[in-house]
């Protein structure tokens, strides 16, 4: 692409969204090892960030970049790998050592379908293991889950600002049709977004435990996420819990139509502006339909569902077997029925694959 | 101009199926248009199959991905057979005539048969088959002024090849006088 005459919108990836996002929000370092369908991420980071006077490191394996994050994240400095499905697998332990040790820094997963070594098009078969931990040990990440390329753009600031304000390990889940769709995309910070030197005084600030220690009159500080005394393990728990609980207002979720809606469409991710379209074509023929699309899949805007609960039914959409229905149902916790339709892994679908299914869910 | 519109292109990887459809999303984002653009290809590329959706609408875009498109550009056989019968009753093709035999062509669909290739081989190079193809589809479907989508080259082509880009805009421009030719003939007929 010509740079000379930048027009103020860019066509971009998914993925070189993802990258360009990380710079402009501070990113100072990446690791990872190639995988596709999230290649265009290191592709891009590996010519911006030495540019930007930052560090990319290509790992020996997903196992090394991840212990990399941890050592970056543990210094304080923004950081993140990216990897798809399989790479993520490899990379639990390292995540789970992050949570365990307050650790921030970022994970992108452009998952492919699974399990195994399945293929390389669109799923999103890894959301239990996203917004249950993932690792090992009580533990959870935020997660969110873009379907636009403006929005892997912007959650990258997102990210960044949540791992540094909860010290935690962020997950951005997309999938094979949010990584590789070129969409137009505005290249400048999303509104709210605090900057990079705000988030460096978060680190900077001496009077919270929590970063190793960094230049010559630091005093040296503890990472870990051993603890072997007796009742210690139970208190470093209950901390982490505090905050995952402290967690749950950063929530986010985009709906339309909801209002007198009988059936409300809940779905992320690419899946979510597929069901958009599916919505739309319906109640241009009156049918009164809404659309729910949860934004962070971890913390789950549960509250939000709950209360649209009273008078409408769900139908939740996701390519996979059946996974954030359990949220779903969960959120609501008996008030409505909860629906669901499959959509199995690694199939390109349009809207109008949609219809149907919403449609019997309407009348049944 | 149509306020939506989307499209499938398919052929041979290495036909430039992607060249084009990267084209028109740029010339459409050039034109304060929303517009996605997707890839799908095997694990092959020069060779195999490959085909791209795009879709253009001056409101944000839900679905990038379509079932039954309202048009395609065909550039090959196999891609006939694989997306003829969900092409929309009511759709339009971009049909390659210089390597799709006319039999296969369901009458039924409005087409515009076009030897794309021997257009290319005319102009002086058989890889601007793609940009011919386009150019018909420009005029057949009305969606982007020619101009926009030649004016976007200079965005798409690589400075390596710069030098290509004037004879690109002429395989554009061939096509669309093709097409704009073809429509007129069917009418009189």
């Amino acid at each position: 692409m010509n740079t000379e005459q930048m027009p103020d919108r860019i066509l971009v990836k998914g993925n070189e969204a993802v990258a360009y996002g990380a710079v402009d929000a501070g990113l100072r370092c990446y690791f990872g090892y190639p995988i596709t369908p999230q290649n265009e991420i290191p592709e891009i980071l590996s010519e911006l960030l030495p540019e930007h006077e930052g560090v990319f490191v290509q790992a020996e394996s997903e196992i090394g970049a991840v212990n990399m994050l941890l050592g970056a994240g543990a210094c304080g400095i923004p950081a993140m790998t990216s990897s798809s499905s399989c790479g993520i697998s490899l990379m639990q332990e390292g995540i789970s050592y992050m949570a365990g040790s307050h650790v921030p820094g970022i994970i992108v997963n452009m998952s492919r379908g699974g399990p195994g070594l399945g293929d390389i098009g669109p799923s999103q078969g890894d959301y239990f293991q996203a917004v249950k931990g993932g690792g090992h040990g009580d533990h959870r990440n935020l997660v969110l889950a873009p379907s636009t390329a403006q929005e892997c753009y912007d959650f990258m600031f997102k990210a960044l600002d949540l791992a540094f304000t909860y010290r935690n390990p962020v997950m951005l889940l997309g999938d094979a049709i949010v990584a590789q769709i070129k969409e137009p995309v505005r290249r400048v910070p999303p509104a709210g977004t605090r900057t990079p030197e705000y988030l460096q005084s978060l680190v900077e600030d001496q009077r919270i435990e929590g970063y190793g220690a960094r230049g010559k009159n630091a005093r040296p500080r503890l990472l870990k996420s051993v603890y072997l005394a007796e009742g210690a393990l139970a208190e470093h728990n209950r901390l982490l819990q505090r905050k995952y609980a402290d967690m749950r207002k950063e929530a986010l979720f985009d709906c339309e139509d909801v209002d007198d809606a009988g059936l409300v469409v809940v779905a992320f991710g690419s899946v979510g502006r597929i069901a958009r379209s599916a919505v739309r074509q319906l109640r241009k023929a009156g049918h009164r339909i809404g659309l729910f699309r949860p934004v962070t899949l971890y913390p789950f805007p549960d509250e939000a569902l709950s209360a649209l609960a009273r008078g409408r039914r769900f139908l939740v959409i996701e390519q996979n077997i059946g996974q954030m229905a359990e949220d779903v149902r969960l959120a609501v916790n008996g008030a409505s029925p909860v629906l669901w339709h499959s959509v199995m892994p690694g199939l390109f679908i349009g809207a109008n694959e949609l219809v149907e299914p919403i449609l019997q869910a309407l009348n049944g | 101009m149509l306020r939506y519109q989307d499209v499938i292109i398919a052929g041979f990887g290495g036909q430039g199926v992607m060249l084009i459809g990267n084209l028109l999303a740029q010339a459409s984002m050039e034109q304060e248009l929303e517009v996605t653009f997707i890839p799908v290809y095997g694990v092959e590329m020069r060779g195999g199959t490959a085909n791209c959706t795009v879709v253009l609408d001056s409101l944000p875009i839900g679905s990038p991905l379509v079932r039954e498109p309202m048009s395609t550009v065909v550039l090959n056989e196999p891609s006939l057979a694989k997306f003829q019968p969900r092409l929309r009753k009511d759709g339009v093709q971009i049909v390659n005539a210089s390597l799709i035999a006319r039999e296969l062509v369901d009458t039924t669909i409005r087409t515009v048969y076009i030897p794309a290739h021997d257009i290319a081989h005319g102009i002086g190079n058989v890889k601007l088959t793609n940009m011919v193809a386009l150019g018909a589809w420009l005029k057949a479907t009305d969606a982007l002024p020619l101009k926009a989508v030649r004016e976007a080259l200079h965005r798409v082509v690589s400075a390596h090849y710069a030098k290509l880009i004037p004879i690109n805009a002429v395989a554009l421009e061939a096509g669309y006088n093709f097409a704009d030719s073809y429509a007129h003939k069917n009418t009189q007929n």
